[in-house]
């Protein structure tokens, strides 16, 4: 076989990575894999707050409390969706959440809030994404529940939905709750 | 009863695609004639065994059949009849029968208007269409069964999504996939004319007209997805480079490719091998947009129920179709030799960098969609990629593709001179520039990107317009009986220039929006008003509204204009009572020039409301654009030239093209 022919081979050889790269992704399934995270201390953060870049808020200005981490960007289409049940959970004041405003242009994520509504307690601004590269985030959104110690004790990824939030976020804070 | 005669119907389809799909290949390798007449009826059979499963099923929909575990998934007694309908598509099971149903459409379609091609070739594109049918029915049967069976029954169904509870979702998935699956068509044609190795103008000939046509559905479909998000999600954008949006994108752009190369092959039988590797990539793309969306590799805004044996089920069917095709490919594709020679600047070489440019494009929409998995499988961290990757990467592409589409139509095949062409182009140039800038400034601001999209659009338009005129005049330069002159034109050309011109329009509407749009929210209690762009939006009332299955806060907002009444809108923020989701309901009133936009946001304090009112510029004319584009495809696909020569049924005269 010569070199001309050779080439009409690239194709399936792409085509084979290709094939490898999502078999493994078949593997990784976003929903399940428990995040190796959990159990262990959320990573130590201080970042400024998305609506005042003079305040700053860090990981242990929560401690002694049960949190919810929301990782958010006002480029983010699941976001969107997620949101208006999120708006609607805030209201029940059952648990604080805070923001993380993932890679995102701080205008951009206040217009969004205040366009869509603002269910956090407090958002921060995560521009260059490295605080949720400590977290792990694999997409977003993602959530996690924090206790009282510090510790990470769920995560979900992608959008919440009712039925996450009634059959294992809610339990989930009772638990730490009580 | 019902749902089992769907079932069995299933059974006997895997049964007759299996011999559909192996007896007419086999005939065609070996000879036998009457092991390939089996094709035409075998196609036939299979076709109306899926129809009457498609049919059983949504009659489980319309009688709320919720013994049925997929229509109680995906319907409610409460349902409007229409989106029962479309709830039959509303999920995982449904969606594959409706593919399947496509891709049996299309294979009745290709045993009917095939009556010309030679015995072996029929044989073999039917073959392998029936394999293609096979793979599907056995991953339905074999792990997403529509038909399963609930016990006990559930009083109700538990609702389809009320995303999809919308008009727009009752025909955009059957678009999409009429698109998506006709590309099999392509795929089919060029993987039986590798088999058979007769790869000539001829071959180029008979798949053009199924290309565009499967092209023509697929760019109906996006651009119904696309209005679907503006409307439906409420955030007035209309298109957000998701993973499922760009699952359909990649074969569009691929098909795109696919279309321009064809026409090389068919008229100077140059990019041969190209061309093939192109349908095969195109369809291997809608079966890999399939598998995204299907195996729940990516999560995104459409993502549906996630099941590991689906994901490896469709990744082997996907490695067995695309990997024996390219495998076919690399094997047979060496002998077909390179066509006619052409010159540096010629009408071949623009369109073979038309070809560059679109596969390109589709390679960086590919890598952005699986970057954040592909890192992710190697263990390197987890990343997401979004609309700043995509609009830093598909713009700049994009702007050479469109300078080409003024320039390509009007060069000459073979050789072409620059000085001519510049000549016959200068006044195009000049108008562009003036109509660009003249844009702008009635706009009321002139802005670097809106300038270069003004001057994409209005560069095509003029050079549309040169095309035409120099096609309208006679040798001698006299003028008379241009008219006639004109409505000589083929109508392929005619549909040319037409998808042409749908990008300009495109082009301008994406710019008027993207840099003339105002948006304000503001918190409005009844009785407010607000100004948006000349416009008095008065917020008179407030009230309850009940749906069929939902109930909704509904506004009533007068819109007037120098105390003139323009309209009245009625946006709302529903509650679906079984899922017991939010949905925003925006109200738009859409116009030729300016689209009014108006949605409920979250009710603050005292009753009042945020109130979020776009004003869009000519944000229909993205739509418009791929409307254009789609009246172009249909209008080339339906060239008389197709059907006079299936009449002749004779393939060896028309060999080549050469002088056209």
């Amino acid at each position: 076989m010569n070199m001309k022919s050779l080439r009409f081979i690239i194709p399936l050889g792409v085509f084979a990575l290709l094939v490898f790269f999502l078999w493994r992704g078949l593997r990784l399934d976003p929903h399940e894999v428990p995040s190796p995270l959990i159990g262990k201390p959320a990573p130590s953060f201080a970042l400024t707050r998305l609506d005042d870049a003079n305040a700053t808020l860090r990981r242990d200005d929560m401690l002694g409390k049960v949190w919810l981490l929301n990782v958010w960007a006002s480029w983010c289409g699941a976001c969107r969706e997620e949101h208006p049940l999120l708006v609607e959970f805030s209201k029940t004041k059952a648990v604080p959440i805070i923001g993380l405003n993932y890679k995102d242009q701080r205008s951009d994520g206040l217009g969004w809030l205040n366009r869509f509504g603002n269910p956090y307690d407090a958002s921060i601004f995560d521009q260059n994404g490295r605080v949720g590269i400590d977290f792990g985030v694999y997409g977003v959104p993602e959530t996690f529940v924090i206790d009282k110690q510090g510790i990470i004790r769920m995560k979900h990824i992608g959008p919440l939905t009712p039925d996450v939030i009634d059959k294992r976020l809610m339990p989930m804070l009772r638990k730490l709750n009580a | 009863m019902i749902p089992e005669i769907g079932q069995i119907a299933l059974l006997l389809a895997l049964a007759v695609a299996l011999i559909q799909g192996t007896l007419p290949i086999l005939g065609a390798a070996r000879g036998r004639s009457d092991w390939m007449s089996i094709a035409r009826p075998a196609a036939q059979t299979h076709f109306l065994l899926v129809a009457i499963a498609f049919v059983c099923l949504a009659s489980s929909f319309v009688r709320n059949d919720f013994s049925v575990l997929y229509v109680a998934t995906n319907s409610n007694s409460a349902l409007p009849l229409q989106y029962r309908i479309a709830g039959v598509w509303g999920g995982h099971e449904g969606s594959l029968l409706l593919w399947l149903m496509m891709l049996c459409g299309w294979m009745l379609a290709v045993s009917q208007f095939s009556r010309h091609l030679p015995q072996p070739m029929t044989a073999r594109i039917l073959g392998v269409m029936g394999l293609i049918g096979a793979g599907f029915l056995l991953f339905m049967l074999m792990t997403s069964n529509p038909f399963e069976r609930l016990f006990p029954v559930p009083a109700d169904g538990n609702d389809l999504n009320p995303l999809l509870q919308d008009p727009g979702m009752v025909v955009h998935p059957p678009m999409l996939y009429m698109g998506y699956v006709g590309f099999s068509v392509a795929f089919s044609y060029a993987v039986a004319a590798l088999l058979g190795g007769n790869l000539d103008a001829t071959w180029a000939r008979w798949t053009r007209p199924w290309t565009t046509a499967a092209w023509t559905f697929l760019t109906i479909g996006i651009m119904l997805g696309s209005m679907w998000a503006y409307y439906v999600l409420g955030w007035g954008g209309w298109w957000f480079w998701d993973p499922v949006e760009n699952a359909s994108f990649m074969p569009w752009l691929a098909g795109t490719a696919l279309i321009h190369s064809l026409a090389v092959t068919e008229k100077r039988g140059a990019f041969k091998s190209w061309t093939v590797l192109l349908a095969i990539i195109a369809f291997s793309l809608s079966l890999l947009g399939t598998f995204l969306v299907r195996s729940g590799v990516l999560s995104s805004v459409h993502a549906f129920a996630t099941d590991p044996r689906r994901g490896l089920f469709i990744l082997a069917f996907l490695a067995v179709v695309i990997g024996g095709s390219l495998a076919l490919y690399a094997w047979r594709a060496p002998k077909i030799g390179l066509g006619s020679r052409f010159e540096l600047v010629s009408r071949e070489t623009m369109l073979l960098a038309n070809n560059v440019l679109f596969v390109v494009a589709m390679l960086s929409v590919l890598l952005g969609t699986l970057y954040p998995l592909l890192l992710d499988a190697l263990g390197m961290g987890k990343i997401s990629v979004g609309p700043p990757y995509f609009d830093t990467v598909f713009v700049p592409l994009m702007v050479p593709v469109v300078f080409l589409m003024g320039v390509g139509p009007l060069a000459r095949w073979k050789k072409a001179e620059l000085p001519d062409l510049a000549k016959r182009l200068k006044w195009a140039v000049v108008a562009a520039v003036i109509a660009a800038l003249t844009t702008g400034w009635l706009a009321g601001r002139i802005t670097a990107g809106a300038t270069l999209g003004f001057l994409m659009s209005f560069w095509v338009v003029a050079a549309v317009a040169t095309d035409v005129w120099e096609r309208v005049q006679p040798a001698g330069g006299v003028r008379a009986g241009w008219v006639g002159r004109l409505a000589l034109m083929p109508r392929a050309m005619v549909g040319m220039l037409i998808a042409h011109l749908g990008v300009a329009a495109f082009a301008f509407g994406v710019s008027m929006v993207n840099t003339y749009e105002l948006e304000r929210d503001v918190k409005m209690a009844v009785g407010d008003t607000t100004e948006v762009s000349g416009y008095t939006f008065l917020f008179r009332d407030l009230k309850n509204v009940q749906g069929p299955n939902y109930e909704a806060m509904q506004g009533l907002m007068e819109v007037t204009r120098n105390g003139k009444p323009v309209v009245v809108l009625h946006p709302e923020k529903r509650v679906y009572r079984v899922q017991k989701n939010p949905m925003t309901e925006a109200a738009i009133d859409p116009g030729f020039t300016r689209d009014l936009y108006v949605s409920l946001g979250e009710p603050v304090d005292g009753g009042a409301w945020i109130v979020r009112v776009y004003v869009k510029p000519f944000v229909d004319w993205i739509w418009g654009g791929c409307l254009l584009m789609a009246l172009g495809g249909a209008l080339a696909a339906s060239d008389r030239r197709y059907r006079v020569k299936q009449k002749q049924g004779s393939p060896a005269t028309v060999a080549s093209g050469a002088q056209a």
